[in-house]
């Protein structure tokens, strides 16, 4: 729906994008400050940055241990996410599918202290139970972000999956394929551009949380939000407006790639649409 | 299938599995993510219950068992409501509670009365501004949560942007002291959960049919009345989508109320985060945590219900 946008609603977008974004561009700013007090400036300087990346082992120590979980988290939560969306979407009535639509969304709002604290004592107990998992650290940590992951994308692969409907998967079933090859053939094909914004979204949700990670990890397994969070908590410091200028960065170029993937596809599924109305006429 | 069967006769263990999955695969892609859910997710919950009704203990892990083997082979099952009666009674937890659902409540109206016409504006957009309006939204979200609230706090701080340029302006000579108290949790919840209450706004609005307000308008009506009488009601899914994804998750708030409240503004996940990792009380922690969570089962299982029926309206 497009419309006139009235001067109301164009201060008010105004409003909102400064409100977002000044605090941000001030953080990045500051990161150029040669004075170790944050907010008095001093000149430009590049000192913090190379402070970061010549003296600060344990930074990168937390950056591959964040990296490392984020991207085991994203494929495994794709995976299951992935087959969660289709079992919603494509499997009709089952027995349990309340209970499982229930427990698919609810990790989208649960509070982190609550998940969190719940996944501990599940660790806890199993470790009683059956010795597993030895020590808490890399994979308690990538089970719970792949337990609040697989939601969201459950919740992307769903809305593709009623996006494109069934009438490629029911051409391809007529034809004579087997509803395991419609599933690889066609359906998976298909959902290639929400698996990975999905993917993607898997993967910056783990290297951002900082409750959940706090509650399972052990002794000596620092995620990067976990040495942020215990830094910043004495202050600021201008090695992390450094570190979060890198960050912003970063995440900024990953959005814009899966924005641009995704606006192509919606051209091209327009242009699609387009065709098959042409035809049909 | 012809291409699985190769050159040996006998079919190898691969082959078998890939056989058996082929006949299976509508059970197994049930069962995967059914049995993770159970597993990591509902089965959590039934233990805090169970650590909720224990006590504490001096052994490893911190509170007493509630089924044991007593010396003469009896099972003794053992259920204490003390924890409950504690926090119950102790106004220190009940205040913290509310105050915690003062802040999330008010958070969520400042939230939707700012992402509302926020919302609408890119919805209103031309073909051009609205998906880079979109992306310049989405893209603080993807942004670490962390680093958001750490940037205000640069700007908030005795010494911070905002009290220096104040000072320099010559506005006052003191700085304000706006680190460290409930206006900085508010700022930070509005600042950090917006894009949770725009991003559902914005999907229930798109699909908005812009042809009923050109009728209102046609048959005389007023922009006003017409956003009332028109707009509003049908943007009610989103309203009621957007609220408890603010909603929910604020009243549980462990790092805001840390890292810009200090220890000024008492949040129940703060308290909660606390009594787990310094005072290592597991039955308390779990008492508050099963508490909070039966104060927001209302508001996720309506959150349910509304993912539900915009999955299958969609």
């Amino acid at each position: 729906m497009y419309g006139k946008r009235s001067r109301f609603l164009t201060i008010m977008l105004s409003i909102g994008l400064a409100f977002f974004y000044i605090p941000m561009i001030l953080l990045v700013i500051y990161s150029f400050n040669y004075s170790k007090l944050v907010p008095v400036w001093s000149g430009w300087s590049i000192r913090w940055y190379e402070k970061l990346l010549f003296d600060s082992p344990d930074v990168w120590a937390a950056v591959s241990l964040s990296l490392k979980i984020a991207f085991v988290n994203a494929t495994f939560a794709t995976l299951l996410g992935t087959l969660a969306a289709l079992v919603m979407v494509r499997f009709g009535r089952f027995k349990g599918r309340t209970l499982f639509g229930g427990m698919l969304v609810a990790p989208l709002v649960m509070p982190e202290v609550i998940t969190g604290l719940s996944l501990l004592v599940l660790f806890i107990s199993l470790k009683e139970a059956i010795g597993w998992p030895a020590e808490r650290g890399f994979t308690t940590i990538t089970i719970a972000h792949i337990t609040f992951s697989m939601a969201y994308v459950a919740v992307t692969v769903q809305a593709r999956l009623t996006g494109v409907g069934q009438t490629l998967e029911e051409a391809a079933a007529d034809l004579g394929a087997k509803p395991f090859k419609v599933l690889t053939a066609i359906t998976i094909p298909q959902l290639t551009p929400a698996l990975i914004s999905g993917w993607l979204l898997a993967f910056t949700l783990s290297l951002d949380d900082l409750v959940i990670a706090s509650f399972v990890t052990g002794p000596g397994a620092n995620t990067l939000p976990i040495l942020i969070f215990s830094r910043i908590r004495l202050g600021l410091r201008p090695d992390i407006n450094a570190l979060a200028t890198i960050i912003i960065l970063f995440v900024a170029i990953c959005v814009a790639i899966a924005a641009i993937l995704m606006f192509r596809q919606h051209r091209r599924d327009l242009r699609d649409q387009q065709l098959a109305a042409g035809e049909d006429a | 299938m012809s291409d699985t069967i190769g050159d040996t006769t006998a079919p190898s263990a691969l082959q078998r599995l890939g056989r058996w999955a082929q006949s299976r695969w509508r059970t197994i892609i049930v069962v995967i993510p059914f049995a993770w859910l159970l597993l990591f997710f509902l089965a959590p919950f039934f233990i805090v219950a169970k650590i909720s009704v224990a006590e504490l203990a001096i052994a490893s892990p911190p509170f007493t068992k509630m089924i044991e083997w007593t010396d003469g082979g009896i099972l003794t099952i053992r259920i204490v409501f003390d924890n409950f009666i504690y926090i119950l009674e102790d106004s220190l937890y009940v205040n913290t509670y509310i105050n915690s659902l003062k802040i999330s409540v008010t958070c969520t109206i400042l939230c939707l009365l700012l992402g509302y016409p926020i919302a609408y504006g890119i919805v209103r957009s031309g073909p051009v501004a609205k998906p880079l309006l979109l992306f310049a939204i989405i893209l603080p979200f993807w942004t670490s949560f962390l680093l958001r609230v750490y940037a205000w706090m640069g700007l908030l701080a005795d010494q911070g942007t905002i009290n220096n340029l104040l000072i320099a302006m010559g506005v006052i000579d003191e700085p304000i002291r706006m680190l460290y108290t409930v206006f900085a949790v508010y700022l930070g919840i509005v600042y950090t959960y917006m894009p949770f209450m725009i991003l559902p706004l914005y999907a229930n609005m798109e699909k908005l049919d812009g042809s009923l307000n050109e009728a209102a308008a046609d048959l005389g009506s007023r922009p006003t009345n017409t956003f009332f009488k028109v707009t509003l009601p049908l943007t009610m899914p989103g309203i009621i989508a957007g609220s408890l994804l603010v909603f929910i998750p604020a009243t549980g708030e462990y790092v805001i109320p840390d890292l810009l409240g200090g220890g000024n503004v008492q949040m129940i996940g703060r308290v909660l985060f606390n009594e787990f990792s310094r005072n290592t009380d597991w039955p308390v922690a779990a008492a508050v945590a099963i508490v909070l969570l039966f104060l927001l089962v209302l508001p996720i299982i309506l959150f349910q219900y509304y993912q539900g029926k915009a999955s299958e309206a969609s």
